[in-house]
């Protein structure tokens, strides 16, 4: 998995890691630690009153019925998410690795669109594009499609899906284009004068080099539906209608963050991170087999 | 396509003429949908309030672009809270900057160790480092905050960087694309007796311009979009960023927005990011140069 | 770590700094969420009372939207290091009060800057929300609305409906929206924002029907919703007939159904008097009415937001935040907010003035929420809605009048599931 030549240095790797590890631990476990013990408490916002409860909030969040809706919410939005971005953005890098005419202006102008904070993006996506008067809604109705988000639960995930995907396709395009130009041209070439046709010199000889990148990808975009979309379903549906579009994490940071309800929400926060790191351990046990390193 | 420009499309062999107009033509789609927010944002920093303010909003620009960007840039700087706009892109680069430097060492650094030495712990610190990837900002942030407190670090460019610093994605990518170097490359390092250091700086450091070219441009974007941080750890506006600024020009509610004026500004906010973007187009070129000679 | 010990430097000079000065002036910090225009206000109000004497200033400093803001006030009040003033919204009004040793009363503070706090000087409906069951004021109400009618002109005339008199009743509302819808004049009659706010704890208020008991919450937490009963039902009902042909078309949970009263698609909408701003800057050929009602009027009760006092600070500070809460009071300052921001003035002197200016006479729109709310003495169901959590009970109706707008429940259906949903999470919520 790993090349079996190292340095042979004692001292050295513990000072590299040093930072990194350091800055991890005060900002990420003792925080992370507090909210586990939060998770077991039942307190009001301000911690002025607070009960030890062991997994009493566990027990209740896994009883919810709505809870169960939003796993499957939640397996239905982070595959399709993450598959369209994904797809979209490697059928772009092959394309803008093909081309020379151009191309610098394709890449750059297909990058920029991540330079939009979400927090301006959620705005634009209000305002712009609002599901019942934007343009594209207008020009949904035109071609006759009863295109009303607001009230129909499988057309507003269609919007997130969409929307969160659209964020993320610039990112994996830059990391493809990367992982593209590392691939030495004479590779594919030879291919090509051996006679292999197209598609199949992607499948056997660029895919499979890619595989690193993809790799890395499909764990950064898995991580990213999972928890960083609950701003973009917060602006364009507020998981609605009914819970249509309420995944784990939009709920986290609902019952959390706006109605407050600390420790069921620390509860589900714990629950969502074992889920993660245990798709993610599979992640890295099959997939990463498969991976070819150099 | 005809015209011999150097720019033109060199048929590589087994490419077909066809191919490259497709190729063209999924482009130039591509770039319609991704690009279509920013233009339609564009669009609207170039239209009355009035316009703006009765949908649906016209697909071409109008014709108010240069009395809307005066008066944004001009016009007043009290509109976002008093900060004068060189204060809020100073803050946001410093913090950008930061962040995005800050990350790439530490994390070229601990993915260096862990790919090539082999040393007690290695896995665990990897999964330590790994697991935050996990850990949004939103669930953990009253202790955080408590963190911050207890350092001082609040109203500080440290606050707002450190703790942004510190994320598994860097990490991860640097391990991904240092299992790919051949192990006879460090082989005939240690065969012509360079250390640890020469191999890192003469080896890793030039082989990996490319991952470190588009981390950067990743990390300055993700590092100037900041939000809730910044909003969090800051109690001086003279500390703001071009974000938060831009977030206390609109209300959706009760308040009078001007949108126009909003447009513009969010067009401000977008364009340093996409500089870096441009830059650092040269190096990925660079890159491609060097593979393949 | 060496940018910690950097840091540390940094704060130690800061910390030396501001007690240096401290010497002075007291000064207080203020974390509000107010955007746009509103947050222009607020700069230039800190700024005008900084100037009118020497002994405090005050900082106001922007924390985000309102959940932003009072998560930042919770996580920095955990850390020690809460600000004097924090703006909370309406609904966590609640949360504010079930906090008890964490705030510090209004009517306390102002009597410890030596002008006691007197109850007949504010405005009625708008205090009765901000204060305890016996008539203790709470928090300061900093910017308050009540929902009110607008009507599209153009399309009142092209509907031929009576332009100068728009419907009063609710049913007149849904026969003018038929007409609109039917002769053509716009593809839909009838929008509204908050369908909770409006159409829930407002319609329940206007029309004295009972929201919930415990007076809606204001004489003890333990309440069971009552939003089940006939009215309610056939209110909803109503809405969601109209929904079916797009008469009555949704627009989502908050204030987004303004875009589409503003892109000229519906005739009737039902929003917040703050709202209007945005109306009349579009253009619109608009006209507004007193928000509908079944058949009698009683009040409407306020919205927006109001200003909370951390406890646990030195005197000073709060003498510094009774004169600033004096300083806005004043009448002029409250007249200047009411007729430029158009929030209800929270004192009578303020709304006095303004009729005495002459002000409603050019902008009628602006006394439509004050008539409404000033005209009775609230009784038990109009003086405001309060829950430790009522974010959470009005997201599980906005869930379930989503399901009943979509066709999938009646009206009676997801009425009886928000009161029994919501009476579970309340009782979870109080225990």
């Amino acid at each position: 998995m790993t090349p079996r030549v190292v340095f042979p240095n004692k001292i050295l790797p513990y000072l590299l890691v040093a930072p990194q590890l350091a800055i991890t631990l005060v900002f990420f476990y003792w925080p992370a630690s507090q909210a586990l013990y939060q998770s077991m408490l039942r307190e009001d916002p301000f911690g002025l009153k607070s009960q030890f409860v062991w997994f009493d909030n566990f027990k209740k969040v896994l009883s919810d019925p709505n809870y169960i809706n939003s796993i499957e919410v939640t397996a239905i939005f982070s595959i399709s998410t993450a598959m369209l971005s994904m797809v979209a953005a490697l059928i772009l890098a092959v394309m803008a690795d093909k081309v020379v005419r151009s191309r610098n202006l394709y890449r750059t102008l297909l990058i920029w669109p991540y330079a939009v904070a979400p927090a301006i993006a959620g705005m634009l996506w209000l305002f712009l594009f609002n599901p019942s008067i934007g343009s594209l809604a207008y020009a949904l109705r035109w071609m006759g499609i009863a295109w009303d988000p607001l009230l129909k639960g499988d057309q507003a995930m269609v919007l997130v899906v969409m929307a969160a995907a659209w964020k993320q396709i610039s990112y994996n395009f830059l990391f493809f284009v990367a992982g593209l130009q590392a691939i030495p041209k004479a590779l594919i070439e030879a291919a090509a004068i051996d006679g292999a046709r197209e598609l199949k010199r992607f499948w056997t000889i660029v895919f499979p080099l890619l595989a690193p990148t993809t790799f890395f990808l499909l764990v950064v975009n898995t991580v990213y539906a999972f928890f960083d979309t609950f701003g973009i379903i917060h602006a364009v549906t507020g998981g609605g209608p009914g819970k249509a579009t309420e995944t784990l994490v939009y709920k986290v940071y609902n019952d959390g963050f706006v109605n407050l309800i600390l420790g069921d929400s620390a509860a589900q926060s714990v629950i969502l991170m074992v889920i993660v790191i245990a798709l993610t351990a599979v992640q890295f046990r099959y997939v990463e087999r498969k991976v070819h390193y150099g | 396509m005809a015209e011999p420009s150097s720019g033109s499309d060199k048929l590589m062999i087994g490419q077909s003429r066809t191919g490259i107009y497709v190729a063209h033509a999924v482009l130039i789609l591509g770039i319609l949908i991704v690009a279509f927010p920013i233009y339609y944002t564009f669009v609207a920093s170039t239209h009355s309030l009035q316009t703006i303010l009765r949908p649906p909003l016209p697909l071409l620009p109008g014709d108010r672009f240069i009395e809307n960007y005066s008066e944004a840039l001009f016009g007043g700087v009290g509109r976002i809270g008093g900060v004068p706009v060189s204060t809020l892109l100073f803050n946001t680069t410093v913090v950008a900057l930061g962040i995005a430097i800050g990350k790439i060492i530490i994390s070229i650094l601990s993915a260096y160790a862990i790919v090539f030495f082999r040393f007690p712990l290695r896995m665990t610190f990897f999964w330590i480092i790994f697991i935050t990837l996990m850990l949004p900002v939103e669930v953990r942030i009253l202790p955080t905050y408590k963190v911050m407190v207890d350092l001082g670090m609040i109203d500080t460019y440290a606050g707002l960087i450190v703790p942004l610093i510190a994320s598994a994605t860097a990490t991860l990518l640097f391990r991904q694309f240092f299992l790919t170097i051949p192990g006879e490359l460090v082989e005939a390092a240690r065969v012509d007796g360079a250390g640890p250091f020469r191999f890192f700086k003469d080896i890793l450091l030039p082989l990996s311009r490319t991952n470190i070219a588009a981390l950067f441009v990743i990390l300055f974007i993700y590092g100037w979009t900041q939000y809730l941080w910044p909003l969090l750890v800051t109690n001086d506006n003279q500390m703001n960023t071009i974000v938060i600024a831009l977030k206390k020009m609109v209300s959706f509610a009760d308040a009078d927005t001007e949108w126009h004026l909003v447009m513009v500004t969010s067009m401000l906010a977008i364009v340093p990011p996409i500089l870096v973007v441009v830059l650092m187009q040269r190096w990925f070129v660079r890159g491609l140069v060097e593979t393949e000679k | 770590m060496k940018v910690t010990g950097i840091a540390a430097g940094f704060a130690a000079a800061f910390t030396f700094y501001s007690t240096t000065s401290a010497f002075a002036v007291t000064e207080i910090s203020w974390w509000h969420a107010m955007t746009g225009a509103n947050n222009e206000v607020v700069e230039q109000l800190s700024k005008e009372f900084n100037e009118s004497q020497s002994d405090y200033k005050v900082s106001p400093v922007f924390k985000g939207t309102y959940p932003e803001t009072l998560n930042a006030g919770i996580a920095a009040f955990r850390a020690k290091q809460a600000p004097n003033i924090i703006q909370v919204f309406d609904a966590g009004t609640g949360t504010m009060m079930a906090a008890e040793g964490a705030m510090k009363p209004v009517a306390e503070v102002l009597s410890m800057g030596g002008k006691p706090f007197d109850k007949s000087q504010y405005l009625p409906g708008i205090v009765a929300y901000y204060s305890k069951p016996d008539g203790t004021m709470l928090s300061f109400p900093y910017n308050s609305s009540s929902p009110i009618l607008y009507y599209n002109k153009d399309i009142f005339q092209k509907a031929g409906l009576d332009v100068d008199n728009p419907p009063k009743t609710w049913s007149e509302v849904w026969d003018a929206a038929k007409k609109i819808k039917s002769s053509g004049a716009a593809p839909c009659g009838f929008t509204s924002t908050w369908l909770t706010w409006i159409h829930t704890e407002n319609f329940a208020a206007w029309n004295n029907y009972q929201w919930g008991t415990q007076e809606n919450g204001i004489a003890g937490p333990n309440v069971e919703l009552k939003v089940n009963s006939e009215p309610f039902v056939k209110h909803f009902q109503a809405l969601a007939d109209l929904a079916k042909d797009g008469t009555f078309k949704y627009g989502g949970r908050t204030s987004e159904a303004k875009q589409i009263f503003l892109a000229g698609e519906c005739g009737i909408f039902t929003e917040s008097s703050g709202g209007l701003g945005d109306i009349v800057k579009s253009g619109m050929n608009y006209g507004t009415g007193m928000l509908p009602y079944d058949t009698e009027s009683q009040n409407t009760i306020p919205g927006g937001a109001s200003l909370w006092v951390f406890g646990g600070k030195s005197e000073e500070e709060y003498k510094a935040v009774a004169a600033f809460f004096n300083f806005l009071s004043q009448t002029d300052i409250q007249a200047r907010l009411h007729q430029v921001s158009g929030y209800l003035p929270v004192t009578l002197a303020a709304y006095e003035k303004t009729k005495a200016d002459g002000f409603y006479e050019k902008n009628p729109a602006r006394e439509i929420p004050i008539k409404q709310m000033m005209g009775k003495e609230p009784t038990e169901n109009s003086k405001g809605v309060r829950l430790p959590n009522l974010p959470q009970v009005r997201d599980i109706m906005n869930e379930e009048y989503e399901k009943m707008l979509a066709g999938q429940q009646t009206a009676q259906q997801a009425m009886d599931n928000i009161v029994q949903r919501g009476n579970a999470a309340i009782k979870e919520a109080t225990q």
